[in-house]
């Protein structure tokens, strides 16, 4: 009972902060600081999902299942984001920056 | 040594997802094991770097700090989201030093910048690494070089 609920505010919260990051896309400027509002749907909303679906699951093999799909996005996602951030600098996409004003607006 | 480690852990791993025992799926199992470790060996794939069973004993300390640094700057990268806090973002690219002296020690450190939300690694050198932060803070909190010190980077003894 206890741990039910535990894993619906887990499930919950991990919607929760998927939807927030989804708005960061929108918000944010440029390419760059929009790869920051994805990262959090990598992480802290992949993580709190998991862990509520592991709660559900409970002490089983389809729980130890859940834990790999988290080892194995742990591992990917930076990796792809890291090729994406270095194919746009390699591209010449300029960052928008804060402290040179509007550098990178065309 | 490192082969049998190998084989210890895909072994355990057969078994976690298979659930099975019966003589059959272990005879299977046994044998994609050997086939993996045979073939793995013939192209020279397994050593300190694609199975850094050395590095092991490190681990748990790391996760934990770097689970806690990812939930840390996920909650000021929300914030930002949520204009909570009514400051414009501040975007940064900075260039930090690259401390790390094996290349899995580098790409691990990397890979931990990329993962905290918030700042994001564009470019490596080998002794330089350039990173896009979303904020000044953000900046300033990995130009101290704190997580560098956490990252596992030993070679390899044997």
């Amino acid at each position: 009972m206890i741990i039910d609920a535990l894993s619906w505010i887990f499930l919950v919260a991990g919607g929760l902060v998927g939807i927030i990051g989804a708005i960061g896309i929108h918000r944010f400027p440029d390419f760059y600081s929009r790869q920051h509002a994805t990262g959090i749907t990598d992480t802290l909303c992949a993580m709190l999902i998991l862990l509520g679906l592991g709660l559900q699951a409970g002490l089983s093999l389809a729980a130890f299942k859940i834990g790999l799909i988290f080892l194995f996005l742990f591992f990917t996602s930076p990796t792809a984001t890291h090729a994406l951030a270095n194919a746009a600098m390699h591209g010449g996409l300029k960052p928008k920056l804060d402290n040179n004003g509007d550098e990178g607006k065309s | 040594m490192l082969t049998f480690t190998y084989g210890l852990l895909l072994v355990l791993i057969w078994l976690l997802l298979s659930g099975h025992f019966n003589p059959l799926l272990l005879g299977l199992g046994l044998a994609s094991v050997l086939l993996t470790i045979f073939l793995m060996r013939r192209m020279k794939l397994l050593d300190h770097e694609s199975f850094p069973s050395h590095l092991f004993s490190q681990f748990p300390a790391f996760f934990v700090y770097i689970f806690w640094e990812i939930f840390k700057s996920n909650i000021d990268v929300l914030k930002q989201i949520l204009r909570l806090d009514g400051k414009p973002i501040t975007p940064q690219m900075i260039e930090i030093p690259l401390p790390q002296k094996t290349d899995l020690g580098r790409v691990i450190y990397a890979n931990s910048i990329t993962l905290t939300p918030g700042t994001v690694s564009v470019k490596l050198t080998s002794d330089k690494i350039l990173v896009h932060a979303l904020t000044k803070e953000a900046a300033a909190e990995l130009s101290t070089g704190k997580m560098a010190k956490a990252i596992p980077d030993r070679g390899a003894d044997i």
